[in-house]
């Protein structure tokens, strides 16, 4: 690998999954069997309630209803990393929208109509809403009898609160850091829970077949975790349980784990195997997945006067919702990582995530890096004010240096880690950083720059492993058997291309199934962390090894050579040197006849695996590694800019110019750039516009029912759209790889969210000087700190406006 | 029930529908054209847009009995003989999709754009395109795909 001149590494290579365009992809959404069954929850009214009587008498009276199931039918919990939840609620239900009944049909419409005559009698409990209320002294209990739950030894609930999980992280001595800090900037940040709303709403589809397999198909990310976590809540065998993964319409880690698939599974266990299908649609969406936990960031960061960042004190609370999922681990990944890339000696943390009455929550694109960065980013900036220096020079100050540099958790940063500074520099020359923003024409309108460094890699325990298997065919061509999930990430584009190189093969001859199955496809642990490529790339590159030596082994002995001799490449295998010497591929694919009939080697599979090098785990009561390795396999590094425009008037905001830096190479450009063109626009537009509204003040009382998410639809829950983005993109991947990366590359799809927040919010002090805390930065917000801190800047904005009049 | 006829890629096609029956139902769930996607139900995402009688429509806010007569294409349409159309191919290479839910609802805007507006500036592609969400590409290598495939169909002057 390296030296000679790539063919399709690096190259603009249209995905493979074209599928997509020509209209026949098929997703879980689209998928049916014959005789299959419907399947139509029903959530509750109330944010916390207890269950006094469910009567469904009159829905079993609508014609193809099959049968009612209630909490009762299902007497277990399930979960990722703390079993948490009812399959329907139990007893009480925990948030407005709660499932507590499941109705099964020969139709939807059936399933629909029946749905709507269960008649549920509730006792309505208190309820919290807010961190800040859960974690009152009194407050009710979401989980009262959490210490029953199992859970994940690195997860720590605190029984009779409402805390579902406490990371710590204990670095230096926090007083002595602070002692030494000439300069204390001690902020609160606040971010409200968002919405995935990937296109494809959330479905799944069962059956058990007479033999007693389980078969799954559902849209989600990580077929094996979906398998994994089926098999420890139901108690069934791996043998048994067969997950098939589908074209997936977009997850951004909505979709990472087990998402209702255990609904289906059980029903369809209960009605004599027949197939069961549960589709949600987008309003359901909303009320029975789990969305973006929403958080309170409290820190107070200590820096010298020449500039050193000393000391590092944080609280980071987590709204889990209703049940915890991935937030759990979540809240640990934002307590571990505590702070930016850059070095800090001391640092004291503690990370919750709080149980509310709210919809639950999981991952989001990020794994909550975004929602921390926003904090830290914000307060490098304050920082850097406060001391009189540009902010861009302040982050290079304290950047991490690979080789040199120890990370909170105290990780050393491997040589070839990567390359923060060059990324920062890279970043501020694009957006022509020491150059001041245009003015606009418009006198009321005011622009200005803002900046945010990031770094992340993927978060998983150090046993998270993949496979990959390439099988040879008789045309020269190659199956590449893969366990990760592609929700159009394009991660599998990039391994056929690593396959084309390796073997020298046109992409066109490499097929990867479109449904993979786990009893068909090789292990790898999630498809989440911007993973897939690293560690799947590097199970490949291993397979493509072992296929290559099976290769030669075959060659040699046609040609009479060592193995060592023989040389692969453009889908040949050669004597070196001697370029008349040569098999094609083709031809021993299958196990290769000589002249006498006699044949050798045999149908040729290749297979790898990868194991991450060296990650080791962290203290419980310090987050500090048990011994000298690494928490992730790798970490991305990278730094964001943006150009905004104010409107005065409006609050307004619009993003003109985009600048988006990353340290790693990037295999295939046209994949890159759609992740970080998507990545930022998401991004973007959970800064400005996105937030799940709770009625948390009591100010809708009697207007809509208490504890009930108020826009659970995209009239009301703003996603962007083409006209309101920005079109201005700068992108720039710096060609830094790590040694043991496929080609170097490095993942980015999550990367590509996690500046824009801060930058916006930094570029929003930059024009008004005033800094906001809260996201999103949305124009009733914009005006509301203007009127209070700036009124002199409104006034004048709108004298122009009357002498437009 | 009521018997309508459609004109589905082509091909002539009766189908009973009730009164309140959307286009959308009718044509994935009656006629199993999966390519048209679905995702509100309510208007909001565009994701289920056709073409109907040569204008874009989503079809959940269609009724059935308003489509009788009508002429529909739906991304099954576009592939004749084993060519696939202008847009098709550039989607493909300018990388216009990721998850590809969103797809054929952009696919066909782009057809539409490519044979009814072929001199649309890149504001005006935005705008028209703007009834569809993408959450997954941010919009630009959708742009791009349909301004190459104006070019395509039409050459550079276009
Ligand atoms: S399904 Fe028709 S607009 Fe959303
Ligand atoms: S490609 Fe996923 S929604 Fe557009």
């Amino acid at each position: 690998m390296g030296s000679k001149e790539l063919k399709y590494i690096g190259k603009r290579i249209p995905r493979v999954d074209v599928d997509k365009v020509l209209g026949d992809a098929e997703y879980a959404y689209d998928f049916e069997l014959p005789g299959m069954l419907w399947v139509k929850l029903v959530g509750a009214p109330h944010p916390h309630a207890k269950i006094i009587k469910i009567d469904y008498s009159d829905a079993l009276k609508v014609p193809g209803v099959v049968r009612v199931f209630t909490g009762e039918d299902f007497p277990f919990k399930v979960g990722i990393y703390a079993a948490d939840r009812d399959v329907l609620a139990r007893e009480k239900t925990l948030y407005y929208g709660h499932p507590v009944a499941a109705v099964v049909a020969e139709s939807l419409e059936a399933a629909e109509e029946a749905a709507s005559k269960i008649v549920v009698e509730y006792e309505p409990l208190p309820y919290v809403l807010t961190i800040e209320d859960a974690l009152k002294d009194n407050a009710p209990l979401v989980h009262e009898n959490l210490a029953e739950y199992k859970h994940a030894p690195f997860i720590y609930p605190k029984p009779g609160t409402n805390i579902a999980h406490h990371t710590k992280l204990r670095k230096g001595n926090i007083e002595d850091g602070f002692a030494k800090a000439d300069i204390v900037v001690e902020n609160s940040y606040k971010e409200p829970m968002i919405s995935h709303y990937y296109l494809e709403p959330w479905t799944g589809i069962a059956r058990v077949k007479k033999d007693g397999t389980i078969e799954v198909w559902s849209s989600h990310q990580s077929p094996f975790a979906v398998r994994n976590l089926l098999a420890l809540s139901l108690g069934v065998p791996i043998t048994k349980l067969v997950v098939h993964h589908l074209r997936t319409g977009g997850g951004f880690g909505g979709k990472a784990g087990l998402l209702l698939e255990h609904i289906p599974v059980l029903i369809s266990m209960k009605l004599g195997g027949r197939p069961v299908k549960l589709r949600l649609t987008a309003r359901e969406n909303f009320f029975f997945m789990a969305q973006r936990a929403g958080y309170l960031i409290k820190m107070k960061t200590g820096v010298t006067a020449n500039g050193k960042l000393v000391a590092h004190y944080g609280e980071y609370y987590l709204d889990a919702g209703a049940y915890a999922d991935y937030t759990v681990n979540i809240a640990r990944a934002v307590g571990l990582t505590a702070f930016g890339p850059y070095e800090i000696p001391n640092i004291h943390v503690d990370s919750y995530a709080v149980y509310t009455n709210k919809v639950p929550t999981t991952a989001f694109r990020g794994f909550g890096m975004q929602e921390l960065f926003f904090a830290v980013e914000s307060q490098m900036d304050e920082l850097a004010h406060k001391l009189g220096m540009d902010p861009v020079e302040f982050r290079l100050k304290n950047v991490f240096v690979p080789g040199k540099s120890r990370t909170a958790i105290n990780e050393l940063l491997r040589k070839d880690a990567g390359a923060p500074a060059q990324a920062i520099k890279e970043a501020a020359k694009l957006i022509e950083w020491n150059t001041p923003s245009e003015k606009p024409r418009e006198p009321w309108k005011i622009r200005a720059k803002g900046f945010a460094a990031f770094w992340k890699g993927p978060f998983q325990p150090p046993n998270a492993t993949s496979s990959a298997i390439v099988k040879l065919n008789e045309d020269g061509g190659v199956d590449l058997l893969i366990g990760t999930g592609e929700m159009g990430q394009g991660t599998t584009t990039g391994l056929v291309q690593i396959v084309a190189e390796e073997l020298g093969i046109p992409p066109e001859k490499i097929r990867v199934a479109p449904i993979r199955s786990t009893d068909m496809v090789p292990y790898t642990w999630q498809t989440v962390g911007s993973r897939g490529l690293f560690t799947d790339g590097q199970a490949l590159v291993n397979a493509l090894n072992d296929l290559k030596r099976k290769i030669r082994a075959v060659a040699s002995k046609i040609f009479n050579v060592e193995e060592y001799e023989i040389e692969i490449g453009d889908g040949k295998a050669c004597v070196k040197g001697e370029p008349e010497k040569c098999v094609e591929l083709k031809d021993l694919a299958l196990g290769y006849m000589q002249p006498t009939g006699i044949t050798i080697g045999g149908p040729l599979i290749g297979a790898g695996a990868h194991v991450p090098e060296r990650n080791v785990l962290t203290h419980p009561e310090t987050g500090q590694i048990l011994e000298e390795g690494h928490l992730a396999p790798f970490y991305t590094f990278g730094a964001g800019a943006v150009e905004i425009e104010i409107n005065l008037l409006t609050g307004d905001i619009r993003v003109l110019k985009v600048v988006s830096v990353f340290d790693t190479p990037a295999l295939n450009p046209g994949l890159a750039e759609g992740q970080v063109i998507g990545g930022a626009v998401m991004g973007i537009n959970i800064a400005l516009r996105e937030k799940l509204l709770f009625d948390v003040k009591g100010e809708y009382k009697g207007l809509f029912p208490e504890g009930m998410l108020l826009n659970p639809c995209l009239s009301n829950y703003i996603v962007s759209r083409a006209a309101d983005v920005p079109k201005d993109f700068k992108i720039k991947f710096l060609g830094v790889g790590q040694s043991d990366a496929p080609y170097g590359a490095k993942g980015i799809g999550e990367l590509a969210m996690l500046a824009w927040p801060a930058a916006i919010a930094n570029a929003v002090y930059n024009a008004l000087k005033i800094r906001i805390t809260e996201l999103p930065l949305s124009p009733d917000k914009i005006i509301d700190e203007i009127k209070k801190k700036r009124p002199e800047l409104l006034e004048e904005a709108e004298k122009f406006l009357e002498l437009n009049l | 029930m009521v018997r309508i006829t459609l004109t589905v890629n082509g091909e002539k096609k009766e189908v009973d529908v009730s009164i309140s029956e959307s286009l959308l139902h009718v044509l994935r769930d009656k006629l199993h054209l999966r390519s048209v996607k679905a995702n509100c139900y309510r208007g909001e995402c565009g994701i289920c847009t056709v073409i109907m009688n040569n204008r874009l429509v989503k079809s959940c806010q269609v009724l059935a009995v308003e489509a009788d007569g009508a002429e529909i294409i739906t991304v099954e349409g576009l592939t004749r003989d084993g060519k696939i159309a202008p847009i098709q191919r550039a989607f493909i290479e300018k990388f216009g999709f990721q998850c590809g839910f969103c797809t054929p609802a952009f696919v066909l805007a782009g057809h539409w754009i490519v044979n009814n507006m072929p001199k649309a500036s890149e504001d005006e592609i935005r705008e028209i395109i703007s009834g569809i969400v993408c959450r997954c590409t941010g919009y630009k290598q959708i742009v791009d795909a349909i301004k190459y495939a104006i070019m395509l169909a039409h050459g550079e002057s276009g």
